[in-house]
Formats: structure tokens, C-alpha cells, sequence
């Protein structure tokens, strides 16, 4: 019960309050993303079944009108929007990511078009779901708040658990699906503990409060590094670093395949969208405790992602190690991030290699996709002579499987290079030891990579049998997209580098 | 540094010209064999009269200076650029990969290799000519790395899908050993981009401005770039891959390795490495100086050693890049004009070793020393042909061989200022010594495989008979510039000389003359 002053105090805040104004065009794209599911959910409870391809035309279009507004946005004259006390920020930052998330949605969409339409399931959910899951990252990429950053989190991260377990009468799925949830679940919780220590030090849930505070004494507690790991290691799990990654193996194989695609690439760059706002906007001069631990996460995570990747015989589980090994080499220039001169090149380190790295990865999928709606395995051996029956689908694997290799002219090589270049740009010594670690680990994975290449140019076709491979028009297109961008971004890394080389994340304390 | 800008357009239209016959040939339907060959044939024709067109127009007057310099924007942001040029010391090797791309696609016009696949096949050569001469052309170390890189993935494929029964164990063995040299190549790179002030990866630049890195931090770059070139020379002892990927390769792949790749590791020394750390050069000579050394030794010992025709002169260039390298280590204009010339010298030679090997397999079927024997009654030209490259392989004064071997031997008795010359001396004695292996090993095999009598090797004689043709007209297209080249330069050496010589010395200022 509340007693009368109470009441009479919350009479008085109520009338003080006057409602936020709201940045109708900032929030456009989120807006658009979020008819667009509303109308998906509503439109599959009335849809004919026979109708319901149409769900996955409006989902992809869906997301192509939610670009509009991100690209009237990047030519808006207005560099920085501001909203809610600073607690959502558009910026280029986060429209480059956002650009990022719609484009890779629109891919997954494509790859998942005709595996949705052949499998016995519930589709307007899928598409639901997987809006939904998008409009969580979209958030993230604008969340500058421990609360909004969280609600982002969970909004991208309960779809996707859900998605993982979307083929419900198959053991495996399920498996994957509730793996993913248990881990996912015990990171926000850690996370969630990380912050709550934040706010009881700092008294405020803003990330540049934060930062006033964490750095303002110039001085940390004890609490204040268990208060930074413990959300970085929130996110860590999201990005399946090394040791926080034992969930995603199972998770990819088990997923259904667009799903993985999905997983392996937009959910695991929004956790590194948040590593990367979290580190720049709310612990920019703590750099003393992430800066280690960035340097043991990412060597941990390069290095043993590759080992365990060279024995697999599933083509997923191999992609779902050899991503945990690219998400190393993400990391990597976070290892320095704190020096200066280096936190800019990090910045464009990082967000080029997301982009790169989803382009490649996607296309891997759109291959394997297609190579096992013909063979119906998911061995590496299945890939047996693909190149003689064919060679397009050969030649374009082995182009993805170079670029994640980082083998010139193929995009990977870029991503990596500006990698080892801002790491080195610190001059340190642990700069040096993180890069030659690196430069083996790049060598190693060649293995894998080179294994995928050797069954598809070099090996005979299992079972001699060389049925033609039918590709479904969608998913030619997303094959199209994405094997012209691995070239483009390979052969004019200025293309890449333009979207990635961002001055600055809006309301980051200036170094 | 002097750069002269005309004509600019011509290297890159030399060097990218193959990718559009790529990309034509992707074009074609699948079973027109006869006009994918037809168009690489006239790509490859094409790309070598605009690289004969560059000889014309190069200054040679002016041959120290970088020529036809092109300087476009490329990737900014990362303050590289598509800087080109070529001077006396590329303009050889440049040239050299246009012809053997050319040689090789003719001769393979008769010769696609099992599995067949010519349209793959030939994009492939297509491919590697691009990173090839590319290679030879940037003036910018980013530029550089991913030509250096480009032609990886081809002779990958062509050892990997065109080889022999150990193919796909040499092509991944390939691989991995150069990528591992290049990875951290890559990170002596930038490491020397930073400390020479993080302004530019052009080479000129960093030329003008590695010298005053510090000593022992040159050292530690010089590191990097040297495990980078060494695996591609190979040096001993990172050349345990080039046996394999020799014996394992189509006779195509092998004479492409032998006459080009290898030479970029050489190259890389002489254009990056040198030049640009050279107090680190100073004190890793001798220790190049003695792995060249042991590598001409350990060649010549392992080819005594094989049993197979293509394993022996696999391992016997081994023992002649090391003598290339012995030049490079002396820091003399003497020893690096010598080591230029070793390089377009064993391009040849090998290459044409490679090529006859390749024949003398699809005739006899067999490449073991000791089921061939009588070739010089068998097939006299093939024989005769085979008896001129093992003489110019063995250094006879009079050919091509003798130009490259002699003069890095002598280069080794006067090292360069600061080299302690007794240790080079020893080289020098001990290199000396490698010549007469290698006369033995040379002299040997020809002896088993072209005297005695035919051998019925194991199959019946009447398809014997037919199989035995002598060299074909294909073969004689293909190999007659070689030999010419051959002859010529060993005659005149210093056609070639006197083109590398202003360059050598320009890039030896940074010694201090």
C-alpha cells in the first residue's frame, strides 16, 4: 500500500513528466520490420495453406523496405539521432550494421524459401520468428543502455532458440534447440549479474554514465573488472568464443540449415555489435581488463575453433568450428582496442570482417544448401567431384572456402589483412605474439578449407552418381549475391572498407 | 626515385589480358574443347606481344629507372596502392612468364593431362600467368602479396586434379608451406609498414626508409620476409616440398613451377628483402650465403639418389637455386647480376627438362631411370634435345647455365663489404665442389636413359613401336624458343647483363655502392 505522501510524490512526477519525442524517421526501419511480422503473424491465420509461399514474399520484402529508410537515414544530413536521453542512438555505426542485419536476413530468407516450402512444417511461424529475431538486432545496433542492450539481447535470442528447435519431430533439432537455450539462458544471466554490479557501482544503466564513472576515478575496484567480464563473457557466449563455445557445434548441426546460416552470421555479429558498444561507449578507458582477456579469448578462440575443426567429417560442425575460429580473428584487434591510434582501425577491423565474414558464410550455406538437396548427407565426402557435375556450384564453394581461407583476390583476405593491420598498428609486443598466432592459425584452417576444395576438384563423386542439381531460383539469387560480393570485396577492398570505416560510435568518450 | 610514366597502360593491360580470355572461355559451352584452347592460344599469343611491345618501348638506356609506372588509388584507407612499374631487374622475368605461359599452352594444346576438363585446365594457366607476371610488376608490398598469393590456388588445382598418384598429398603439402611462408611474410610487412611511420607500402618508399629502422628490429622483419621467400626459392630446409609438388604436378604444372614460381622467392629478395633492410641483409647473409651452400650439396647428393627422372631434376633445382641464392648473399653487383641471370637461365633449362620429362613419361610410360634406356636410337631428336639440356644444366660455358652457376661462384670469393670473406670462401669452394656433382648426377643420368640399348620395358613390342613417336610438331613449337633462348644467351649473356646490370646497381646503393 502506499501511503499518501508517495502517492502525492508520484502525482507530482507524473505531471512533470512529459513524453519522449520520438525520432519517427530514426526509427523507420525498426517500425517497418515490425509490420512487417505483425502483419506475417497475422496473415498465416488466415491464409490458405496453398498460399503460404506468399508469407516468405512478404517477409523478403519486409526487409528490403526497411533498407529504404536505413539509406535515407546514411544521406540524411543529420549525422547523429538521438533518442530517449541518448539511450537509442542512430548513427553510422549502427546503419551500417543494421544494412548489415537486413541484407544478411534477406539471404537467409532466400536460402530458406524452398527448404521451408519442401519440409512438413509450420511456416508462418518460421517467418515470424525470424523477423522477429532481426528486428532484436536491429535494436542492438542502437541500444546505448544496459536495459535496452538486455531487452535487444533476449528479442534476438528467444526466436532463435525457438528456431533452433523448429524441426520439432526430429531429435536433433530439438537437441540443438534446447542446448542453445540453456547456454543462452546461463549467459544472460551472467551478463545480467555484470550489469547489476555495474549499476550498483555506477548508479546508472546509461553507457556513457558508465563510462564517466568506471573511468572517472581512474581507478578500478575489484568490482568494477568482475563487473566488465561478466558482461563481456554474456556476449562472449553469443559469439561463441572459446571457452564459452561448446554450445554452437550441436546447435549448427542439429539447426535446420538455413537456420544455422542464420545463427552463424547475424546472431553472431550482433553479439559482437554489443561487445563493440559496450567496450567503446561504456568501458572505453578500462582497457587494462579487456584488453587481456580479449587477448586470451581471442587466441583461445582462433586456435582451438581451427584444431577442432580440421577432424570434423560433417560439413556443418566444420562450419560451425571454423566460425568460431573467423569470430576469433574478430576479436583479435579488440585485443589492442585500448591504445591509442589503435581504437579506430579496431572499430573498422571488426565491422569489416562482420561484413566480409557474412557474405562468405552465407554463401557456404547456399552451397551446401543446394549440393544437399541432391546428395541428402551432410559429410564433406558428399562434396565428392562436385566440380565434374557441377562446376558452377564447385567453383563457387571453392571461392567461399578461399575467402574464409583469406586467400587473395577472394574477400576473406581483406577482412583478415585489416585484422593483422590494426593489431600491429599498436606496436606492442603482445600485439606481435596475438599476430604471428594469427598467421599460424590462417595456415592451419587451410586445412579444412582445403580438405572441402580437394573432395570437390580432387575426389571421385560418391556412388558415381551425377544427377544434375536442380537450384531453386532464390536460391540462385542468394549463390548470385553472394559469390559477386566475395569477389567485389576481395578484388576492391575500398568497397568494403568505405562501410566499415566509421569515424566513431556516436557517444563514445573521446580518446 | 626516378619513375617514368608513359605509356602506363601497357603493364596492366599485359598482366590482365589472360583474365579476359578467362572469362571468355567461362562463357563457352561446355563440350567446345577445340575453341577453348583456341581462345587460350590466341589469349596467351596476345598478352606476349603486348609484353614484346613493353620490351620495345622500355628505355634500356634508362633500364635503373622504374618504367610505364602506373599510381592509382587502390585501397586507401589501408594507404595501398595499385602502383606498378618495372625496371632492368623485372622486366626479364616478366617477359620470361609470358613466354612460358604461351610455350605451355601450346603444348598443351596436344597434351591436356588426365582427366581431360581443358576449359578448367586452361582458365587455370590463364589465372596463374595473371599472379605471375603480376607479381614481377608491383611496386606496392600489398599489391605484391596478393599477386604472390593469386597463384596459389592454381597450381593447387593443377597439381591437386592434373597430377600423379600422390597428387592430392603434394598439392595440399604445396600449399600449406607456402602459405605459411606468406603468412608471415604478411606480418613482417606490417610490421615494417608501422615502423617506417605507417605512410605507404609502396616499395620505393620503403626503400628510401627502411634503412633507418633499427638493426635488430630489421633483423627480426628481414626474419619474416625471409621464411616468406625462402619456402617459394625453396631454400634447404624448407624445400622438402618441391620434390613432390614436381614429381606430382603435370608436366605443364612443373615446368610453370620450375621456370616462374620458384623465382619469385629469388625475386622477392633482390626487389623487397635487400633493399629495404639492408643492415639485417648484412648480417643474414652468411647465414643465406650457408643454407645455399648446403642446398646445392643436398641437392646434388638427393639427385644421385633418385630413382625417378622427374624427382632428379626436381632435387636438382634445388642445387641450382641454391647457387642463385649464393649470388644474392654475396651483396655484390657481381653475385645479384650472376643470381638474375641463374634465374632467367634455370627458367629455361628446368623448364625444358620438365617438358622433355613430361614426353619421355607419355612415351614410355614410365618416368624410373632404370626401365628407359637407348633413347638416342629410339628417338634421336627427343634425345639429342635431352642431351642439350642436361649439358646446359650442368653449366657448359657456351650456354645458358654456365652464366648463372660460374659467376655466383666467383661473386662468392669477394663478398660485399662487411661479409667476412674466409666463410665465403669456404661457399665458394664447397659451391665449386657442387658443380661437379652436379656434372656427375647430369652426366649419369643421361648416360642411363639415352645410351645402351632399347629396353622393351615390361609391355609388349608391337605397341612399343607405335608409342616411340619421336618429338612431335606441338613438341618442336613449344621447345624451340626454349633451346634458342638457350643458346642465345649463352653466347651472348650480355644481352641479358647489360639489362639488369643499372638496376642491380640501384638496388645495391643501399649498401653503400
Amino acid at each position: 500500500m502506499l501511503s499518501g505522501d508517495k502517492l502525492q510524490n508520484l502525482n507530482v512526477l507524473a505531471a512533470q513528466w512529459v513524453a519522449p519525442t520520438i525520432d519517427y524517421h530514426g526509427l523507420a526501419p525498426e517500425l517497418v520490420v515490425a509490420g512487417g511480422l505483425c502483419l506475417v503473424l497475422i496473415l498465416d491465420l488466415f491464409m490458405d495453406e496453398r498460399k503460404k509461399w506468399l508469407l516468405s514474399v512478404i517477409s523478403s520484402f519486409t526487409l528490403l523496405a526497411a533498407m529504404i529508410p536505413v539509406l535515407t537515414l546514411a544521406l540524411s544530413d543529420v549525422q547523429v539521432r538521438s533518442m530517449f536521453d541518448g539511450r537509442y542512438v542512430v548513427d553510422n555505426f549502427s546503419l551500417v550494421m543494421k544494412g548489415l542485419f537486413l541484407l544478411s536476413g534477406y539471404v537467409v530468407i532466400l536460402l530458406s524459401s524452398s527448404h521451408v516450402e519442401e519440409g512438413e512444417y509450420w511456416r508462418g511461424e518460421y517467418w515470424f520468428l525470424l523477423l522477429s529475431s532481426l528486428l532484436g538486432m536491429l535494436m542492438m545496433t542502437s541500444s546505448r543502455d544496459l536495459v535496452s542492450i538486455f531487452v535487444a539481447l533476449e528479442f534476438l535470442s528467444i526466436p532463435a532458440y525457438m528456431l533452433a528447435a523448429w524441426r520439432k519431430r526430429d531429435t536433433k533439432s530439438n537437441e540443438a534447440g534446447v542446448k542453445y537455450f540453456m547456454l543462452g539462458v546461463f549467459a544472460s544471466a551472467v551478463m545480467l549479474y555484470g550489469m547489476s554490479l555495474l549499476y550498483g557501482v555506477t548508479n546508472s544503466t546509461l553507457l556513457v554514465d558508465i563510462a564517466a564513472q568506471v573511468t572517472g576515478t581512474g581507478e578500478f575496484s575489484a568490482v568494477h573488472a568482475l563487473a566488465v567480464v561478466f558482461v563481456v563473457v554474456g556476449f562472449a557466449f553469443k559469439v561463441s568464443a572459446v571457452p564459452f563455445h561448446t554450445w554452437a557445434p550441436d546447435t549448427y548441426e542439429g539447426a535446420p540449415a538455413p537456420v544455422t546460416a542464420f545463427l552463424s552470421v547475424a546472431s553472431k555479429a550482433a553479439g559482437f555489435v554489443a561487445i563493440v558498444v559496450l567496450v567503446y561507449t561504456a568501458f572505453p578507458l578500462a582497457q587494462d581488463i579487456w584488453q587481456p582477456f580479449f587477448w586470451v579469448l581471442s587466441a583461445l578462440t582462433m586456435t582451438v575453433g581451427n584444431i577442432l575443426a580440421l577432424k570434423q567429417h560433417n560439413i556443418v560442425r566444420m562450419i560451425a568450428y571454423s566460425s568460431i575460429s573467423q569470430g576469433g580473428f574478430v576479436l583479435m584487434p579488440l585485443a589492442v582496442a585500448g591504445m591509442s591510434g589503435s581504437a579506430n582501425s579496431a572499430l573498422r577491423s571488426v565491422v569489416l570482417y562482420m561484413i566480409i565474414y557474412a557474405t562468405t558464410n552465407l554463401g557456404v550455406f547456399a552451397v551446401i544448401l543446394a549440393v544437399s538437396r541432391k546428395t541428402r548427407s551432410g559429410e564433406i565426402s558428399s562434396f565428392g567431384g562436385l566440380f565434374s557435375y557441377a562446376p558452377a556450384l564447385g567453383v563457387m564453394m571453392t571461392l567461399f572456402m578461399a575467402s574464409l581461407a583469406g586467400i587473395p583476390p577472394l574477400g576473406g583476405w581483406i577482412a583478415k589483412f585489416v585484422a593483422f593491420q590494426s593489431l600491429l598498428s599498436s606496436q606492442s609486443s603482445w600485439a606481435y605474439a596475438l599476430a604471428i598466432i594469427g598467421a599460424v592459425n590462417s595456415v592451419i584452417a587451410f586445412g579444412y578449407y582445403g580438405n572441402v576444395m580437394r573432395e570437390i576438384w580432387m575426389r571421385p563423386v560418391p556412388d558415381g552418381d551425377i544427377t544434375q542439381i536442380k537450384i531453386p531460383g532464390s536460391l540462385a539469387l542468394a549463390l548470385g549475391i553472394t559469390s559477386v560480393a566475395t569477389l567485389v570485396f576481395g578484388i576492391f577492398p575500398a568497397v568494403g572498407l568505405h562501410f566499415a570505416d566509421l569515424a566513431e560510435i556516436a557517444g563514445a568518450l573521446s580518446r | 626515385m626516378n619513375m617514368l610514366q608513359e605509356n602506363n597502360w601497357l603493364l596492366s593491360v599485359g598482366t590482365f589480358l589472360p583474365m579476359v580470355g578467362v572469362v571468355l572461355m567461362m562463357l563457352m559451352p561446355k563440350a567446345q574443347d577445340q575453341s577453348v584452347k583456341l581462345v587460350a592460344l590466341i589469349t596467351s599469343i596476345a598478352t606476349l606481344a603486348v609484353g614484346i611491345y613493353t620490351a620495345f618501348k622500355f628505355d634500356f638506356d634508362q633500364a635503373e629507372k622504374m618504367q610505364f609506372v602506373a599510381n592509382e588509388k587502390w585501397i586507401s584507407v589501408i594507404k595501398s596502392s595499385y602502383l606498378i612499374g618495372v625496371d632492368g631487374i623485372s622486366l626479364p622475368l616478366y617477359l620470361l612468364s609470358m613466354v612460358i605461359t604461351l610455350l605451355v599452352v601450346i603444348y598443351s594444346l596436344d597434351h591436356v593431362p588426365s582427366p581431360g576438363k581443358p576449359k578448367a585446365f586452361f582458365s587455370l594457366l590463364l589465372v596463374l600467368q595473371t599472379g605471375m607476371a603480376g607479381t614481377f610488376i608491383a611496386q606496392d608490398l600489398i599489391l605484391f602479396f596478393v599477386f604472390f598469393e593469386l597463384v596459389l590456388l592454381p597450381m593447387f588445382f593443377m597439381i591437386g586434379v592434373w597430377g600423379g598418384e600422390q597428387r592430392q598429398y603434394a598439392s595440399i603439402k604445396f600449399f600449406l608451406y607456402t602459405m605459411f611462408g606468406s603468412a608471415l611474410m604478411l606480418v613482417a610487412f606490417l610490421a615494417l609498414f608501422f615502423k617506417t611511420g605507417a605512410e605507404s607500402f609502396s616499395i620505393p618508399y620503403l626503400i628510401e626508409n627502411g634503412g633507418s629502422i633499427g638493426k635488430n628490429l630489421q633483423i627480426w622483419i628481414f626474419a619474416g620476409m625471409f621464411v616468406g621467400f625462402a619456402v617459394k626459392v625453396p631454400m634447404f630446409p624448407f624445400h622438402t616440398w618441391l620434390p613432390d609438388a614436381h614429381t606430382q604436378a603435370p608436366t605443364q604444372g612443373s615446368v610453370i613451377l620450375a621456370a616462374v614460381l620458384l623465382k619469385l622467392g629469388t625475386y622477392g629478395f633482390v626487389r623487397i628483402a635487400l633493399p629495404i633492410l639492408p643492415s639485417a641483409a648484412r648480417e643474414w647473409a652468411p647465414y643465406i650465403g650457408g643454407l645455399a651452400v648446403i642446398g646445392i650439396i643436398y641437392g646434388a647428393l638427393g639427385c644421385l639418389a633418385q630413382t625417378d627422372m622427374k624427382r632428379l631434376i626436381a632435387f636438382s633445382s634445388v642445387a641450382h637455386m641454391g647457387f642463385v641464392m649464393l649470388g644474392i648473399s654475396t651483396l655484390t653487383s657481381f653475385g645479384i647480376n650472376a643470381a638474375m641471370f641463374g634465374m632467367v637461365a634455370h627458367g629455361l633449362i628446368t623448364g625444358m627438362l620438365f617438358f622433355v620429362a613430361g614426353s619421355v613419361k607419355e612415351r614410355y610410360h614410365t618416368l624410373e631411370i632404370s626401365k628407359i634406356s637407348g633413347m638416342l636410337t629410339q628417338m634421336p631428336h627427343l634425345g639429342w634435345i635431352f642431351g642439350f639440356c642436361t649439358m646446359a644444366s650442368l653449366g657448359l660455358p657456351g650456354l645458358a647455365g654456365f652464366w648463372g652457376e660460374f659467376p655466383a661462384i666467383l661473386s662468392a670469393y669477394n663478398p660485399g663489404a662487411g661479409l667476412n670473406e674466409t666463410v665465403f670462401r669456404v661457399f665458394m669452394v664447397i659451391a665449386a665442389l657442387g658443380t661437379v656433382l652436379a656434372a656427375a648426377y647430369l652426366l649419369w643420368l643421361y648416360q642411363r636413359i639415352a645410351f645402351g640399348t632399347p629396353k622393351n620395358s615390361g609391355h609388349d613390342s608391337h605397341s612399343t613401336h607405335d608409342e616411340l613417336h619421336d618429338v612431335t610438331t606441338y613438341e618442336w613449337v613449344a621447345w624451340t624458343p626454349l633451346l634458342i633462348g638457350i643458346l642465345v644467351l649463352g653466347i651472348v649473356p650480355n644481352l641479358l647483363f647489360s639489362v639488369f646490370d643499372p638496376a642491380v646497381q640501384v638496388t645495391l646503393s643501399a649498401f653503400g655502392g
